[in-house]
């Protein structure tokens, strides 16, 4: 039974798909602030698009709102610009009803984390096959500078003039505690590593997390410099490389081990401690992942950048083909006249 | 023994019990085995919103009403021909509805000290006379069952829930009505399960040998058929119509279809139809809140699929916001409102025409949508199609608004054939050199469909202002009053492809009665019956809102007295009076209770005779 939309599915591209980075970029002009950290989240994710190798017909971006929610208008691809928040359920009804898609979510942490806090989680548990960007800059930006559910405690803002009284949440744990399979952090300021993280959260089968420290050079500038400046990035982040042991410092001669569930900071160079004490990460491995996630806030230790977890699930959209595959497979396709007609009609002559 | 038939045109049975006792179930076999029997039928399951309510206590009554009639039954009926009543509490809320002279089949285990004070008697009414103006017959259904299911080794907490079936073999003779329907159904019903089936299986020819064998019952009840149009035939509630209509609806367009919906009451039912279609390629997502449930939706539009959601008020405010944006981005969406009466949380189980003004005004901007309503069971099976032909056609999101009462209650439905039913042809954009996202039909004003798949017509929606035609984001004063005035157009401009309203009744009346949704049957029963004592009343019925059908305007103007009659306080007629500049009068019932045909009659009686003025 096709319908007519599988016969949109199946249209054949015509032409090449060897496409150049600047084929996803259309002409219009980007209206982000000089300086916004989403620039270094666009130019990646339009580097990667040719890696998908499919015709760009194929890829859709869903947005809310906020200064990440004009990230479609961005890319030379189908984009849809939804309301506060409902990114992610836009996103789950489009990739259910359309698998053939790559489907793809610009966010930030008000519109996911705050209004959209509800869909973000159910989307980490149901595991649709979408990857979801979050722009993450710790303030609301786009309504010029109240603090967010990610703001720190204490955070001065237009709506917290004497300093915010609300816990942030901390995404990375709140994904992996919702049952998110890939999860993942990068910072605006390494556009390599952001890369390498899209490259992967688009290889993933499976709800993909990508949250991104990113910086409002307007209403929170330099909220992330005390860990990402040139001068200390390297001794107050930990890249998560999997089977490598967490070595950081410029030097690279700190490393992390695990005390019991508590991850501690030992040096490789006083004699206390070799490269075999330390903690190697597993991206299979969800409790660790959980240590790690919670490592984010401590300021005992490193801020761990790079894939917390990657585990292979099946994801949702697939499991809703496979039990109308089952069904059909089993009880035959449907008849519709059957169906209306029911086990219990009767016929007046 | 010899007992006298009696036969009747029509006759209303009413099953009343605890929320636990099966009444529920009781009346659906009642009136499913009627309906295929060949009676006309209309049934209205009326229950509480706990679950369980505690035992015998008056707010934890079950009940569910069947009219039967050999003529055509437009209404559940306003009066009770014969109660069962299988407890104190049970009695007391239903015995005001019952016909003087009605029967009562009353269950005495239900009526010990203790269900007596549950039900606030202070004596036993099956005792102290206090019924003798009804045909009263008691018996010891728990006994009864008992005895009969003795030594054959069945848990007795399974034969204690056999009750309802021994009243439901109680009735199917009483009314000679057909058995094999309701012991077809147990058998499917629980094949697995052995002690459940020979249990009720039993219990149901135990009621049947009962009412034939003793002196209880010393009359039996029977109808002609009813003269039905050539067909096939099944009896179906409204939440049913609906999903079958969705799926028919896909399979006309050719398109998936695809439902993201939230368990709310009275809508569930849809959602759970739904999910088990999955034989029939139904893609579905029981999503996290409301607003998900439509914003999923709003997505599988988006990809190219026949999306609806179903909801009932609360859920249809949590879906506001979202529903313009399915204005603005001009994708189809069929949005089900099951409406219960409100507001807030209200009487959940309870019908009421709450949501009109909510369907029509509830967004922020000039944000006009098509709004349906179904006026019976039956009719939510076409109503649900059209919505879905509107909504492709003119690329729009369409409320269609049932209530509680039909979509929870029954009738006989003319299964039609596919090539009966409107073709519903999405046009997908062909031609990505011309192709631009809001360059539009000239006749329909609906715009493009490009889906992501299609090569070349790549481009960006969204909540934002477009360009016209361009659908670049657009914040030009001109063009946004264009936009604006352009989906206002192309909403009006259905009114002509829509049906006229033709006027039922005798058009040479007095009096013009407008109706809308569910009121349809008590209304037409008023009017028939109005028509039948010699009174002229004239009878239009909305079933589509926005737009009015063309000739509304003029029908309106020919007649010197209106009255709309709602299940709410006056919603349609404030709209139809600042509209046609008309007064209106009202006959406004919110009681979580459908209009009974004599509410209507009353009120006609009233206006003819002092010539009420509207204000």
């Amino acid at each position: 039974m096709k319908t007519l939309l599988d016969e949109v599915i199946a249209r054949p591209h015509i032409g090449t798909i060897d496409y150049e980075p600047k084929d996803f970029k259309p002409d219009v002009d980007v209206r982000w602030c000089a300086g916004c950290g989403g620039y270094s989240i666009l130019s990646p994710v339009q580097r990667i698009m040719p890696e998908l190798g499919i015709p760009k017909e194929k890829i859709a971006f869903i947005s809310g709102i906020g200064c990440s929610g004009r990230f479609p208008y961005y890319m030379d691809v189908y984009g849809f610009h939804g309301i506060h928040g409902r990114a992610i359920a836009i996103a789950s009804g489009l990739k259910i009803g359309r698998p053939d898609l790559s489907v793809w979510v610009a966010t930030g942490d008000g519109d996911n984390m705050s209004i959209g806090g509800n869909h973000f989680i159910h989307g980490c548990r149901r595991n649709v096959n979408i990857n979801v960007i979050m722009f993450n800059n710790e303030v609301y930006s786009l309504t010029k500078g109240q603090y967010s559910p990610l703001s720190h405690k204490g955070q001065i803002t237009k709506s917290s003039p004497l300093g915010s009284l609300d816990e942030p949440f901390n995404p990375a744990a709140l994904a992996l505690g919702s049952g998110a399979t890939f999860v993942a952090r990068g910072i605006d300021k390494d556009r390599q590593h952001l890369q390498s993280l899209f490259e992967r959260a688009a290889a993933h089968t499976g709800f993909s997390f990508i949250e991104v420290y990113t910086n409002c050079n307007i209403f929170n500038d330099g909220a992330f410099d005390s860990f990402t400046k040139k001068d200390v990035r390297e001794d107050k982040t930990v890249m998560l490389e999997h089977g490598k042991p967490l070595i950081f410092g410029k030097e690279r001669d700190k490393g992390i081990k695990l005390d019991g569930f508590k991850p501690t900071v030992v040096s490789l160079t006083d004699g206390t401690h070799s490269v075999d004490d330390l903690l190697v990460h597993d991206e299979k491995d969800s409790t660790l992942a959980f240590v790690l996630g919670n490592m984010t806030y401590n300021p005992e230790v490193p801020r761990p950048m790079g894939i917390f977890q990657s585990l292979d699930r099946p994801s949702y959209d697939d499991s809703v083909l496979a039990q109308i595959e089952h069904e059909i497979e089993t009880k035959g396709a449907g008849n519709v006249e059957e169906l209306m007609k029911g086990k219990e009609s009767w016929v007046v002559e | 023994m010899k007992k006298e038939i009696v036969y009747l045109d029509e006759i209303t049975v009413r099953f009343a019990g605890d929320s636990g006792d099966g009444m529920q179930l009781a009346g659906k076999q009642f009136s499913d085995a009627s309906a295929s029997s060949g009676v006309d039928v209309n049934t209205f399951p009326d229950f509480p919103s706990e679950i369980r309510a505690p035992e015998g206590t008056l707010y934890g009554v079950s009940a569910f009403q069947i009219k039967l009639g050999s003529n055509s039954v437009n209404t559940h009926g306003d009066e009770i021909d014969v109660l069962v009543a299988m407890n104190a509490s049970s009695l007391k809320v239903n015995i005001d509805n019952l016909k003087k002279g009605g029967i009562i089949i009353a269950n005495i285990s239900g009526f010990d000290s203790r269900n007596l004070k549950l039900a606030k008697y202070t004596s036993n009414p099956l005792e102290d006379g206090s019924l003798k103006k009804y045909e009263l017959s008691i018996l010891d259904i728990d006994a009864i069952v008992k005895e009969e299911l003795k030594g054959s080794g069945i848990p007795p907490k399974i034969v204690k829930k056999t009750k309802n079936l021994f009243a439901l073999g109680i009735t199917y003779w009483l009314f000679n009505r057909p058995m094999e329907p309701t012991v077809k159904w147990l058998n499917s019903k629980f094949k697995n399960n052995a002690d459940v089936l020979e249990a009720n299986i039993r219990a149901l020819n135990a009621g049947w040998n009962f009412a034939l064998k003793n002196d209880t019952f010393k009359k039996q009840y029977d109808l002609q058929p009813a003269v039905f149009e050539k067909g096939t035939y099944r009896n179906i509630s409204g939440n049913h119509a609906v999903a079958l209509g969705l799926v028919v609806a896909s399979k006309r367009a050719n398109l998936p279809l695809f439902l993201g919906s939230y368990p709310i009451t009275p809508a569930t039912d849809i959602l759970q139809y739904i999910s088990a279609y999955k034989k029939y390629g139904i893609r579905h997502l029981q999503a996290e809140d409301e607003i998900a449930g439509i914003t999923s939706a709003i997505g599988a539009s988006y990809g190219g699929n026949l999306a609806a959601t179903t909801t009932s008020g609360p859920g249809l405010s949590l879906k506001i916001e979202a529903i313009g944006l399915a204005i603005m981005t001009e994708l189809p969406l069929v949005i089900v409102d099951v409406m219960r009466a409100g507001p807030s949380t209200g009487l959940p189980t309870k019908p009421e025409q709450s949501d009109l003004y909510q369907a029509m005004y509830g967004r922020h901007g000039d944000a006009p949508l098509p709004v349906l309503a179904a006026a019976s069971a039956a009719d939510c099976f076409g109503m649900t199609v059209e919505a879905a032909r509107i909504a492709l056609k003119y690329m729009t999101p369409v409320i269609l608004l049932t209530d509680g009462y039909i979509a929870q209650g029954t009738e006989p439905w003319r299964i039609p054939e596919l090539d009966e039913l409107p073709n519903l042809e999405p046009k997908f954009a062909d031609n990505a050199e011309t192709f631009a996202p809001y360059s539009r039909d000239p006749e329909t004003l609906a715009r493009m469909w490009a889906v992501p798949g299609m090569q070349g017509m790549e481009h960006r929606i969204g909540g934002l202002e477009k360009q016209n035609i361009t659908g670049a984001v657009s914040h030009d004063p001109e063009n946004h009053q264009n936009m604006v005035e352009i989906r206002q157009s192309k909403v009006d401009g259905i009114a002509n492809d829509i049906p006229t309203l033709e006027i039922m009744g005798d058009a040479d009346a007095d009096i013009l009665v407008i109706g809308w949704g569910s009121s349809y049957g008590a209304i037409k029963s008023a009017v028939d019956e109005k028509a039948k004592e010699g009174v002229k009343v004239a009878y239009v019925h909305l079933k589509h809102l926005n737009p009015f059908p063309s000739n509304l305007g003029n029908i309106i103007d020919k007649y010197g007295t209106i009255l709309v009659p709602e299940m709410n306080m006056g919603q349609l007629k404030f709209i139809l009076q600042s509209k046609f500049l008309k007064p209106i009068l009202g006959l406004n019932k919110v009681q979580g209770q459908p209009f009974k045909t004599s509410d209507i009659k009353t009120k006609i009686d009233a206006i003819l005779s002092s010539k009420e003025v509207a204000l």
